[in-house]
C-alpha cells in the first residue's frame, strides 16, 4: 500500500501543527465557535450528544498493522477503549477530548495516517472494493487512483468549502460493486473502451441522505490520464452553482436533477475544454508512481488446498460455515479472503476494542502480509492468506468475536451509531440491530435465506445506508417517540436502486416480528434459488405490504 | 483606513472605497477623488467611461460570473471579490478563472469575512492582498500566508503538481 515520501510527510506534520494552533485559539476564544467548526470538521472532529467524536481516516480502507496498533493505543490513552467501523472504511472514537485532539493527531501521522477532510463541505474519503487487488475479475486495481485523488483532493485551495460535503468511490469490478458507487456524489467505474484503452465511466450526483438518487452518467468513457482534470472541471461547476441557500439541497445530486444529466454534463464538458490539458493532467510517469506502491506481496508458489480443505469442511461443520459464507475467492491459487465479522450479536456492528484492534494486527502479522482493508459493511479483510492456514486462522477467530460466519446475511447488519451515540440521530439503531440478530440466530435458516442487506439507520442522513438495503430501517422521530420506517427493494450494486417505503412506521419493539413476515414472505414467493432481491422485483411491494399490515 | 495584508505579508494601508449596490432605481454614485471599488456589472454597463481609469476598480460578490468582464480583466487596476460569509468556497473559483482562463495581471484582493484560516487557501487561487476582518489580528494572519510549505496539486501559484514535481 502507499507509503508517505517526505513530501506527504512534511505536509501532514504541517496539518498537525495548524490543527494545534486552531484548537489553541477555539480554547482561548480567539476563534468563535462558527469560525472553528468547519476547521475542526475538516479534521474529523464532530461535537456530538455526549462528547466530541473524531474520525480518522482510512484512505480506501487500508490498514498496516502498525496502525491498528498505533489506533489501539490512541483508545487506550485518549478514550474509552475501543473504536467503532464505519460504513465508509474509516475510524471513529467517540470519547476524545477536544484538548487532546492535536495529540492524537500527531500520534497518528507518526504512523501515516491522519483525519483530513473526514467531515465537513470538502472532498471527503475515496472508497473503493475492499477486496480490490486481490479478485481475479477486476480490470486493473483501483487504488493507485484512489490515491492519486487522494493527494489531488487533500488540502485542494478551490475546493474546501463547497456547497456541502463531497465523496467519490471507485470500481473496477465488472460483476460486482462492492463500492456502492452509483450512490455516490461521484462514482468512477473503471472500464476500456473498444479501442481496448484504459479510463472510468463517470457517474455524478448519486447519493443517500434525504434524498436519495442512483447517480446518472455524465460520460461514458474518460481517458484515465484525464482523470484529475475532469474532476475539477466537475468540482468547480458544483463549487460554483451548487445551492448554498438550504443545506438540504445542496449536495450536488440536486444540481444534477435540476439542471437534468444532459446540461450537466455539458457545463463540466465546457469548463473541461479550458483545462483538460493544464499542467493537472496526469503523466503515465505519475501513474507509475503510485501503481508503485500497490504491487503484489510475495505470494508463496502453491497449489489450491482443495482436498485439504474439503476434508476440515467435512470433519468441522462450523469450519465449513465459516468458510462457505465469510471466505471468498482469490485470484492467486493456493490463497483466499477472509472476512472477519464484526457483528456479533450483542455488539454494536463495527465496534472493536483496543485488545481486538491489536489482535486483528496480530493476525494480518501472521497470515496477511500486515495489511488488513476496512469494508463499508463495517468489517475487517485479511486479503492474502494462505488456503492452507484457513483452519488455523478460524480457530482464532471464534474466541476473539470475529469469526460469526454471517457475512452477507441477513443479521450482517450495517448500522450507524444511531441515537445512542450520535446528536443528529432521531432514533437508537443499534437495540434494533441487536434484536433482529437475537430473533434470528440460526445459522442454517439465514444460509437458506441468502444474501440480504439489511441497513439500519437512525436518522435520514443514512449513515447506515438503508436506502440501497434489501431491507432498510430508518429511525424516524413522531412526537418525540422512536418510530422505525421499513423500506424493501435498495441496492448499491451495479444494478442500483432506492428502496420503496413498505408503508407507516413501527415501533421499536414490533421490529423483529415484522422483519419475520417480511422474510416469511420471501420464503413463500421465492423460486428456487431466487434472491431476496430478485423475489421482490418480481412480486413487487404489495405481497409484502398485505402480510406486515395484515 | 483599513490595513491591507499584502502578498509577501507585509502589512500597509491602502484603502479602495467599495461602493455598495444601489437599490432599486438609485443611480451608481461614484465619490470623487477616491479609489473606488463598484459592482463588476455596473462597471461594465459604464464601461466606456470608466476603462483605464486607475482610481477605479469592481468587486465581484460570490454569485457573480468572472464571464461577465473576460477579456476586460486588464483594464482594471484591481478587483475585489467579496465572501459574504468565509464558508461561502465561491470565490476561490472567481479568483482562479480570472487569473487563469482571462488572464488578469493587476492586483486580486479578498474582502468581506477574509479570515486567518483561509489565507493561504485564497493565496493559491490568486489573491494578492487581503483586507482581514477588522476585529481580526492582522499580524498574526499576516503569518500564516505560507503556513504550509507546499501544496499537491497545481493551482493560480505553480503550474506544477507535485506529481510533476516529484518526477523531476
Amino acid at each position: 500500500m502507499y507509503v508517505y515520501d517526505d513530501h506527504d510527510r512534511q505536509m501532514a506534520a504541517e496539518r498537525v501543527a495548524q490543527f494545534r494552533d486552531q484548537t489553541a485559539r477555539a480554547l482561548s476564544g480567539e476563534l468563535t465557535e462558527d469560525e472553528f467548526l468547519p476547521l475542526r470538521l475538516q479534521n474529523g472532529l464532530y461535537v456530538q450528544r455526549l462528547a466530541p467524536m473524531l474520525r480518522i481516516c482510512v484512505p480506501y480502507g487500508m490498514l498496516r498493522s502498525a496502525q491498528l496498533r498505533r489506533l489501539a493505543r490512541v483508545t487506550r490513552d485518549y478514550d474509552k477503549g475501543y473504536a467503532h467501523f464505519t460504513t465508509r472504511q474509516n475510524v471513529q472514537l467517540n470519547w476524545p477530548a477536544l484538548e487532546d485532539v492535536p495529540d492524537i493527531l500527531a500520534e497518528l501521522a507518526e504512523v501515516e495516517m491522519h483525519a483530513n477532510q473526514t467531515s465537513g463541505n470538502c472532498i471527503r474519503n475515496t472508497t473503493t472494493d475492499q477486496f480490490a487487488g486481490v479478485q481475479s475479475d477486476e480490470l486493473v486495481d483501483p487504488r493507485p487512483y484512489c490515491e492519486i485523488i487522494r493527494q489531488w483532493s487533500t488540502f485542494h485551495p478551490e475546493f474546501a468549502f463547497l456547497p456541502r460535503k463531497f465523496k467519490v468511490a471507485v470500481n473496477a469490478s465488472e460483476k460486482t460493486d462492492r463500492a456502492a458507487i452509483q450512490v455516490h456524489d461521484i462514482g468512477l467505474q473503471i472500464i476500456r473502451n473498444e479501442a481496448g484503452e484504459l479510463g472510468f465511466r463517470v457517474h455524478v450526483g448519486g447519493g443517500l441522505g434525504r434524498t436519495p438518487m442512483v447517480a446518472p452518467v455524465i460520460r461514458e468513457f474518460l481517458p484515465e490520464l484525464d482523470l484529475l482534470t475532469y474532476l475539477e472541471a466537475v468540482l468547480r461547476v458544483y463549487n460554483r452553482y451548487g445551492r448554498r441557500d438550504n443545506k438540504f439541497k445542496a449536495r450536488i445530486k440536486i444540481l444534477v436533477k435540476a439542471l437534468t444529466p444532459e446540461v450537466f454534463a455539458e457545463k463540466v464538458e465546457a469548463e473541461w475544454a479550458h483545462i483538460k490539458d493544464s499542467p493537472t493532467r496526469l503523466t503515465p510517469e505519475a501513474i507509475d508512481h503510485i501503481q508503485s506502491y500497490f504491487t503484489e506481496p510475495a505470494y508463496a508458489k502453491v497449489d489450491n488446498a482443495t482436498a485439504l480443505l474439503a476434508q476440515q469442511r467435512f470433519e468441522n461443520r462450523e469450519f465449513d460455515q465459516w468458510l462457505q459464507n465469510n471466505v471468498d475467492t482469490h485470484k492467486m491459487s493456493g490463497y483466499a479472503i477472509a472476512t472477519l465479522t464484526m457483528k456479533k450479536t450483542g455488539v454494536p456492528p463495527g465496534d472493536v476494542t483496543d485488545k481486538q484492534l491489536e489482535q486483528i494486527a496480530d493476525l494480518a502479522d501472521e497470515y496477511s502480509f500486515g495489511e488488513v482493508r476496512v469494508t463499508h459493511h463495517q468489517n475487517v479483510v485479511l486479503a492474502d492468506v494462505r488456503q492452507d492456514r484457513l483452519f488455523e486462522l478460524w480457530q482464532q477467530l471464534g474466541p476473539m468475536g470475529f469469526g460469526t460466519p454471517n457475512l452477507n446475511t441477513l443479521t450482517d447488519i450495517i448500522c450507524c451509531p444511531g441515537g445512542d451515540f450520535c446528536a443528529l440521530a432521531n432514533a437508537k439503531s443499534i437495540p434494533v440491530a441487536e434484536a433482529i440478530q437475537r430473533r434470528f440466530d440460526d445459522l442454517d435458516f439465514l444460509y437458506d435465506l441468502g444474501n440480504i442487506n439489511l441497513n439500519i439507520s437512525g436518522c435520514m442522513n443514512a449513515c447506515g445506508h438503508h436506502h440501497v438495503g434489501s431491507i432498510g430501517v430508518l429511525g424516524v422521530d413522531k412526537k418525540g417517540q422512536e418510530f422505525y420506517q421499513v423500506s424493501l427493494g435498495g441496492s448499491s450494486q451495479h444494478d442500483a436502486s432506492i428502496g420503496k417505503i413498505l408503508g407507516p412506521s413501527f415501533a421499536r419493539d414490533e421490529m423483529p416480528n415484522v422483519i419475520s413476515k417480511i422474510i416469511d414472505v420471501y420464503v413463500n414467493k421465492r423460486t428456487d434459488e431466487e434472491s431476496f432481491l430478485d423475489t421482490y422485483r418480481r412480486v413487487g411491494i404489495d405481497p409484502f405490504k398485505e402480510r406486515v399490515y395484515a | 483606513m483599513p490595513d491591507i495584508i499584502f502578498h509577501d505579508g507585509s502589512i500597509r494601508q491602502d484603502q479602495w472605497f467599495v461602493v455598495p449596490r444601489p437599490e432599486n432605481g438609485e443611480p451608481l454614485i461614484i465619490p470623487e477623488q477616491e479609489r473606488t471599488l463598484i459592482p463588476v456589472d455596473l462597471w461594465i454597463e459604464n464601461r466606456e467611461q470608466l476603462a483605464g481609469k486607475k482610481n477605479i476598480g469592481v468587486w465581484f460578490d460570490s454569485h457573480d460570473e468572472p464571464e461577465i468582464l473576460a477579456d476586460h480583466v486588464n483594464e482594471l487596476p484591481l478587483i475585489a471579490v467579496n465572501f459574504p460569509k468565509f464558508s461561502d468556497g465561491r470565490g476561490y473559483s472567481i479568483a482562479r478563472l480570472l487569473r487563469e482562463r482571462f488572464g488578469y495581471k493587476n492586483e486580486l484582493r479578498a474582502i468581506g469575512d477574509v479570515l486567518l484560516d483561509q489565507l493561504q487557501f485564497m493565496k493559491r487561487c490568486g489573491f494578492d492582498t487581503y483586507e482581514l476582518r477588522p476585529d481580526k489580528d492582522i499580524r498574526k494572519a499576516a503569518q500564516s500566508l505560507n503556513f504550509f510549505s507546499q501544496g499537491y496539486q497545481a493551482a493560480t501559484d505553480t503550474d506544477l503538481p507535485l506529481f510533476r514535481r516529484r518526477a523531476s
